[in-house]
């Protein structure tokens, strides 16, 4: 038995971990490019920030689209209540609200977790440091994920966990898709330019796939793989179709369970098939952004049914 | 006059309780017992053991200071005590029975009658209900202070949600972890089964139409309250789920949790909710924190609440005063543990004399707790004696007074080694079909040299209590 209020914690803590380690991905693949390419550096500032959706309450604060303040209001700025300092706050008070649910290895990986983040996020980081600082997010987020694994029941506490996860998931991905999408399509990718490689590598790098994408595709850097890799590929930990996989499995977990399907397993049925039957070359006839932006909008409404079919209010 | 010391006292030696301690003591390394103290506070930090202040901003979530020298007590001291609080629990729940029914103690002038009828902590509500089991308190904390070897006090009765157990437990699982070769040397009586115990004893005063297994809860105000942690560390032990009065609704004469599957029934509510808060329609309405209609729920018998609403009335500070007549009034035998010497300020008498002797005594609010609104007379300065004596005498009836008294000390680890501190002790107590106390409780302890406030808003930390078994 679990409350509602306790699934909500459940799936809104991992919805922040999992945002806060997105965050320092963006701001990686961001670094990268404004490193190699200084002339455009702004204009890569700014489609990181439309991917981490922060980009009117960036602009109502900054001027300039540099590192700095790009880094700064997505790592540390507490109010963007997305950055990574917040994101792993609100990940925390989830989990201690929900902390009987947890065990203590997760609770206590969150806990300090959150407590290494404030000590390193509490002054404007060093530029020379952002690379740390970067890793150090990530390894935190990372040995938070390794206790979940590691020593949760599977049972429908880990369930609406995953679901958070996966959402959240499958929305940043997603969205960065969605943001660089012009630079998939053939007709401007035809030149085959190294601003287009540049470009490519840049959001396989914000998905943390650019080594992967080489095993894969062995090293073949073609708009339509990059979209098939994010979208289709069934083993690539970030892809729609993994994360769909997932949420699938979770939500007949759950039905299974209390005998009761509900609207949200019609949803995601209907977002596994298209995926499953769709092949990249009909996602590119009927328009990339066409597809993600439908796609973003069934996975909100996804995350809208899991709430109140299962009564998280 | 010095205070008495239950480790080394001035007049005699090493007392024997402290031996197999001191004995392991002296072997220790200075600088490891200084590494230890240092990861005690690492391993509490880490496991996120911190309480909030209230009206302290920056410091949102602190630690209670722990110290890893351990209050030591004889099987033979303990027995003494359990006796006493036996005796006094006992009292407390005939006490709450009677005068939410008969009154026979009013009656019988033993305690006033306008001391109970004109008291906020008093619920009329309660009047002619009688709760499963007959059961009021449920878990009582009884503060027990100590003057010297056979002298022992009770300075409060906790019969509304007192707090603090949780961290008894984790006191006594880190030292076990910092120290376990100590306790291979040492027979501690374990207090680790307190959460077994206590559900133990919630399902035994379940409602009498329950079918089968209760379903047990604990109710927080939420995961902002000060004891947020110590909610879900109990929840969590008893393997019962944490509940918030958003989570609960009255449906078809129960109290129900809305859960993933739909609304499911609760047969015992353990709320650490205070009783203004419990049902917006019964008492204060513009509590969130409660549930609408559960003492209609509670009325008819279908849920049981501990501790009951309405207990806050036995350990008001004003009726501690008259502890000694109504433990003598329902046992019908003098009460074992005493009371500290009280001056009511409602009587003209008492209060001229608390005027005079200010700087002396110890002055709390009636309804007070926390150590919040009380004057240490002897800490205080001329000006705070002063500005005191004007708030007494602008509500007298709101205060009480007692002598101050050398509370016992007990060592605790310094940068200079050990040095003596005052201590208290807050054993806690499980009613149910019996009574059950598990040995040693908490104790706490002043930190600042002299210091007589020992509560954890106030700057005083805990150490852990061992009760021998021998």
């Amino acid at each position: 038995m679990l409350l509602g209020r306790t699934a909500n914690g459940l799936y809104w803590m991992n919805r922040y971990i999992e945002r806060a380690e997105n965050m320092a991905r963006l701001v990686d693949a961001g670094l990268r490019m404004a490193l190699t390419r200084t002339q455009s550096a702004a204009e890569e500032w700014n489609s990181v920030l439309l991917s981490a959706g922060s980009d009117y309450a960036f602009a109502q604060k900054y001027q300039d689209y540099t590192a700095a303040n790009v880094s700064d209001f997505l790592l540390r700025d507490t109010s963007n209540p997305s950055s990574t300092m917040s994101s792993i706050e609100t990940a925390r008070n989830n989990a201690r609200m929900v902390r009987t649910a947890l065990t203590r290895e997760t609770w206590e990986s969150i806990n300090e977790a959150w407590m290494a983040l404030k000590r390193m996020l509490a002054r404007p980081i060093d530029e020379r440091d952002l690379p740390n600082v970067l890793d150090a997010i990530k390894r935190e987020t990372a040995l938070i994920r390794g206790s979940f694994y590691g020593t949760m029941l599977r049972n429908e506490i880990f369930d609406f966990s995953q679901l958070g996860t996966y959402v959240e998931r499958a929305d940043n991905t997603a969205r960065i898709l969605d943001v660089k999408y012009y630079v998939l399509l053939p007709s401007l990718s035809w030149v085959g330019s190294t601003l287009d490689n540049y470009q490519w590598e840049s959001i396989l790098r914000s998905v943390s796939a650019h080594r992967s994408y080489r095993w894969v595709y062995e090293a073949d850097y073609k708009p339509t793989n990059i979209a098939d890799y994010l979208i289709l590929n069934v083993r690539m930990p970030r892809s729609l179709t993994f994360c769909y996989r997932f949420l699938g499995e979770h939500l007949k977990f759950l039905g299974d369970d209390y005998g009761e399907r509900h609207a949200c397993h019609a949803t995601a049925e209907k977002i596994q098939t298209t995926l499953r039957r769709g092949s990249i070359k009909d996602i590119f006839d009927h328009g990339l952004h066409e597809f993600l932006a439908e796609f973003i909008r069934d996975n909100t409404r996804l995350g809208d049914e899991i709430a109140q079919d299962y009564r998280f209010f | 006059m010095p205070a008495f010391d239950e480790m080394l006292p001035e007049t005699s030696g090493l007392r024997r309780p402290y031996e197999g301690y001191d004995r392991w003591l002296k072997e220790q390394d200075p600088a490891r017992l200084t590494q230890k103290m240092q990861d005690a506070e690492r391993v509490f930090r880490k496991t996120g053991i911190t309480f909030a202040v209230y009206g302290e901003q920056e410091a949102s979530e602190r630690l209670i200071p722990f110290d890893i020298v351990p209050r030591i007590l004889s099987g033979q001291e303990w027995r003494r005590l359990t006796q006493g609080i036996e005796q006094r629990v006992q009292a407390l729940n005939a006490f709450l029975d009677d005068i939410y029914h008969r009154q026979e103690i009013l009656r019988a002038g033993r305690v006033p009658k306008d001391l109970v009828a004109k008291n906020e902590a008093f619920l009329p509500e309660m009047i002619g209900v009688r709760p499963p089991a007959g059961v009021y308190t449920h878990i009582i904390g009884v503060d027990i202070v100590r003057i010297s070897e056979n002298e022992f006090y009770v300075l409060e009765d906790n019969a509304r949600t007192p707090s603090g157990v949780s961290y008894m437990l984790e006191n006594r699982e880190t030292m076990m972890q910092l120290f376990p070769e100590l306790f291979q040397k040492i027979k501690v009586r374990p207090v680790e089964n307190y959460p077994q115990l206590l559900r133990q004893s919630l399902a035994a005063v379940r409602p009498q139409g329950t079918k089968g297994a209760p379903t047990i809860a604990v109710l927080t105000p939420g995961s902002y309250n000060s004891a947020y942690f110590e909610h879900a560390f109990l929840a969590d032990q008893m393997g019962v789920q944490l509940v918030e009065g958003q989570d609960l609704r009255v449906v078809d004469g129960h109290v129900a949790m809305r859960t993933t599957e739909g609304y499911k029934q609760i047969d015992v509510l353990y709320r650490r909710v205070d009783d203004n808060f419990l049902d917006p329609l019964t008492f204060r309405p513009d509590s969130a924190l409660g549930v609408p209609g559960i003492m209609d729920v509670y009325r008819a018998g279908n849920i049981t609440i501990a501790n009951a609403p309405g207990t806050g009335i036995a350990d008001d500070k004003a009726i501690y005063s008259y502890m000694p007549e109504i433990v003598e009034f329902y046992t019908g035998r003098k009460a074992i543990l005493g009371n500290i010497p009280t001056w009511r300020c409602s009587e003209p008498d008492s209060l001229k004399y608390v005027l005079e002797h200010i700087s002396e005594l110890v002055i709390k609010e009636v309804h007070g707790s926390g150590g919040y609104g009380m004057l240490v007379g002897p800490a205080a300065t001329k000006k705070e004696c002063q500005e005191f004596a004007k708030k007494l005498q602008a509500k007298p009836s709101n205060y009480i007074a007692q002598p101050t008294l050398a509370l016992s000390t007990c060592p605790i680890l310094t940068e200079k080694g050990l040095s003596p501190r005052h201590v208290d002790l807050r054993p806690y107590v499980l009613v149910s079909d019996r009574i059950q106390i598990v040995p040693g409780g908490l104790t706490r302890v002043a930190l600042k040299q002299g210091s007589l406030v020992v509560n954890s808003s106030q700057g005083g930390g805990t150490k852990d209590t061992w009760v021998l078994d021998d």
